[in-house]
């Protein structure tokens, strides 16, 4: 699959949401953890050598699910092969749950989610919707029903966190 | 698109499985369509279709490609009509020398408009920019209110994420506001724009919100976990020297 990859390592540059060096490993059988310099950016997950400039890869973070395995570790999976891992080894227990609470609401989907139960907490409250300023109130993408049809009855307790 | 680079190391790499299993699931899309995409260095034009998720502009050879032929991230770009040998074309660009334009052309004008506003707010920063504004609104609002009984202060500027604790708070707000609730500050914002504005104002309306995605970045930049040294790279187009007016 093509894609833009001088602006994704552009991305990969800018102000991190997290970053910090885990061990990291891939899901292939037999690999090895090495150390990684991994940075959280918007909706990417960019993983570096330490000493280098360039990301060696990115994992975008959407339909993926955060586990813990592990103490002081934690995996990424995805939607499609929840048995393919990538596994990560933080220094504590607690930078390991930073990681993953970060992680859980990286994504564009969670955004998407928080922005609509903001939207209609908002509308309950002064009867008022507060996308109207902004012009966006039609924008399909902030509609109830671009969520995937089992998040749409969500109550507000859950974001709609993979599980 | 040409994936090796200079130095001579292998391409990034990207979880490529993954992402064309987000390119076609289920969930509804932000938009799709027929759009004509030149390609590469001046070769043919070829219909693809095009496929807007989130952040990412997948395009696929027909619409029922189970597998996409490739993807455009679009965090940081700008969208700008062009003056160009396709009709109702226009052009996905991104800052920094050597940064390839994407020239697509749609097949009206209607999806032309369609097009260029949903990719000029495609962008996670936009959406981000929204939710702080909402949560900064909802936080308003629960000070103001005179029915408000709880303690927890969700504290929206300081922490860019939507917090769990501060959820359970707010779903335990009466259904009804009460009965003199304060009126949140109104930000220092633009008034809604009309749903057929001239097309002309979408630059406008993407340079806006740059200036503000920079405001908020230097305003919880502070709080980041960044690494030291780095700096914003993302502009939005400045000035309308790129932008046509409509006629």
């Amino acid at each position: 699959m093509r894609y833009n990859e001088k602006e994704l390592q552009a991305l990969s540059r800018q102000p991190a949401e997290m970053a910090a060096e885990l061990g990291m490993r891939g899901p292939k059988k037999g690999s090895v953890a090495k150390r990684r310099l991994v940075k959280l950016v918007v909706n990417f997950l960019f993983y570096f050598r330490p000493d280098e400039a360039e990301p060696l890869g990115a994992l975008l973070l959407e339909r993926c699910r955060v586990a813990q395995e592990e103490p002081g570790g934690f995996s990424i999976s995805f939607v499609e092969d929840l048995s393919r891992k990538y596994h990560f080894e933080c220094c504590s227990q607690e930078q390991c749950q930073e990681w993953m609470e970060a992680l859980r609401r990286a994504s564009y989907e969670y955004m998407r989610q928080s922005l609509i139960f903001y939207r209609n907490e908002i509308r309950k409250m002064t009867g008022k919707d507060p996308l109207e300023q902004f012009g966006i109130s039609e924008e399909a993408r902030f509609q109830l029903n671009s969520l995937p049809r089992d998040e749409q009855t969500c109550t507000g307790s859950q974001l709609g966190v993979l599980d | 698109m040409i994936q090796g680079t200079n130095t001579g190391r292998a391409a990034m790499k990207l979880n490529e499985r993954s992402l064309a299993f987000y390119a076609t699931c289920d969930a509804p899309v932000d938009n799709a369509g027929f759009l004509h995409k030149r390609g590469g260095r001046g070769a043919g034009s070829h219909r693809r279709w095009f496929v807007l998720r989130g952040n990412m502009l997948f395009y696929f050879e027909s619409e029922a490609s189970r597998e996409p032929l490739g993807v455009i991230l679009l965090e940081g770009c700008t969208v700008e009509l062009v003056d160009a040998r396709e009709e109702f074309a226009f052009a996905v660009r991104f800052a920094g020398g050597r940064s390839r334009s994407y020239v697509l052309a749609a097949d009206s004008q209607a999806a032309l408009e369609g097009w260029v506003k949903a990719l000029s707010r495609a962008s996670f920063h936009y959406l981000r920019l929204v939710v702080r504004e909402l949560e900064q609104q909802l936080a308003a609002m629960r000070e103001g209110s005179p029915a408000n009984t709880l303690s927890a202060n969700p504290n929206p500027i300081s922490n860019p994420r939507p917090k769990e604790n501060g959820r359970a708070v707010w779903s335990a707000l009466p259904e009804q506001p009460t009965a003199a609730p304060k009126r949140p500050p109104l930000p220092p914002r633009r008034r809604a724009s009309a749903p057929n504005r001239p097309l002309a104002s979408f630059a406008q309306l993407h340079e806006h919100y740059g200036r503000e995605v920079r405001a908020l970045r230097s305003q919880w930049r502070g709080g980041q976990a960044g690494l030291a040294g780095l700096e914003v790279w993302h502009r939005s187009s400045s000035g309308g020297t790129h932008t046509q007016d409509q006629p």
